[in-house]
């Protein structure tokens, strides 16, 4: 299974939660295969994606689902210090790990080597961290939406892409409509 | 005066509530008051544009945010400066120690400061620059300015304004 198909199987899941998307395909896809106001979409900064939905998690109560990837998390990984030590119990970062780059063609990442994420994660001080493989993506992420404690998911799969279209919101336009969320779900 | 307290009370008194800091020997007591101080959620970054990321996650979340950091940090932060926080239209307000300046005893700070201001430039930044502590009273307007026009906003705080090294 690629990340592609993870994504597809989690887009009822993810149906009206806010969810903060990285950079490249993995964007792509969810605009593709699920667009709704309540996701925001990384147009560029890669490695930011955990960064703003900790932020997002600290200052209001709703939910937030960071969808991440190895490559962004190894560009910023000093975000999993920072994560384990400033608890948002309404915070869920999956990483979804196919060892590779595949926005940008596949190279390998170092994940795909002798690199464990998710011992990165509990090193880090990260409480509660579930590596799954992709077929149990949407299991551990309904148990984790339903849960109240901070969850850091590792889902590994493998490597591959599908062809997907740019996205062609305006940065602004996938801000406002994402905080008018926002707004609602804290009203 | 105290010029710690009193970036800390205009930051308040424009509704800021989420900082985040990178340390700087000149931001040390600035970043102890903040830390201490009830009016501010304080979450210490590991580098300036995790920083910005979680400023903009503030942001959206409904908090003002402000970033505290060293000038060396402008260097580190240009593509996300320019793909998140000017992209997306978002205020954030950047007060930084200018090190490298007149009375720097570090000579490759300086290689830096020379490059500072000519970034922001070039990044259409709008950058204000505080040499002496009574500069601190125009913070308030700053910050005012920063979250009407909705763009990043550097404070350069050099040397001569934290009364020396």
């Amino acid at each position: 299974m690629i990340r592609s198909e993870i994504i597809k199987n989690l887009v009822p899941v993810l149906k009206d939660q806010l969810v903060v998307c990285n950079i490249g395909l993995p964007s792509q896809e969810l605009h593709m295969m699920g667009d709704q106001p309540s996701n925001f979409y990384m147009l560029g900064t890669m490695g930011l994606c955990s960064s703003i939905g900790l932020g997002l998690a600290l200052t209001q109560k709703a939910k937030v689902i960071s969808i991440d990837g190895d490559g962004s998390i190894l560009t910023n990984l000093g975000t999993l210090p920072t994560i384990a030590n400033n608890v948002a119990h309404n915070f869920i970062l999956l990483i979804i790990d196919n060892g590779s780059y595949g926005s940008t063609g596949d190279q390998p990442t170092y994940t795909g080597m002798k690199t464990s994420l998710a011992k990165v994660a509990e090193a880090c001080g990260c409480d509660n961290v579930i590596e799954c493989q992709a077929e149990e993506a949407v299991n551990v992420m309904k148990t984790a939406i339903a849960g109240d404690k901070m969850t850091i998911i590792v889902c590994k799969c493998e490597s591959g892409n599908i062809p997907v279209p740019v996205i062609e919101l305006d940065g602004p336009v996938i801000r406002h409509r994402f905080m008018e969320e926002v707004k609602r779900k804290n009203a | 005066m105290d010029i710690n307290q009193a970036i800390l009370d205009s930051l308040a008194k424009n509704n800021v509530e989420f900082v985040t800091t990178v340390p700087c020997k000149q931001l040390a007591g600035v970043i102890e008051k903040v830390e201490n101080d009830k009016r501010f959620m304080h979450v210490p970054s590991n580098k300036e544009d995790e920083g910005m990321g979680l400023c903009a996650g503030a942001f959206m979340g409904g908090k003002r945010p402000c970033i505290i950091m060293q000038n060396t940090a402008v260097g580190v932060t240009v593509n996300t400066l320019a793909s998140l926080t000017q992209f997306y239209n978002m205020p954030l307000p950047m007060l930084i120690s200018y090190r490298g300046e007149l009375g720097e005893r570090v000579a490759i700070q300086a290689e830096m400061a020379v490059h500072t201001k000519a970034l922001l430039a070039q990044l259409n930044i709008q950058t204000y620059h505080f040499h002496k502590p009574e500069d601190v009273t125009e913070l308030d307007a700053i910050l005012h300015h920063t979250f009407m026009t909705r763009k990043p906003t550097a404070i350069l705080t050099d040397s001569n304004f934290w009364g020396g090294y």
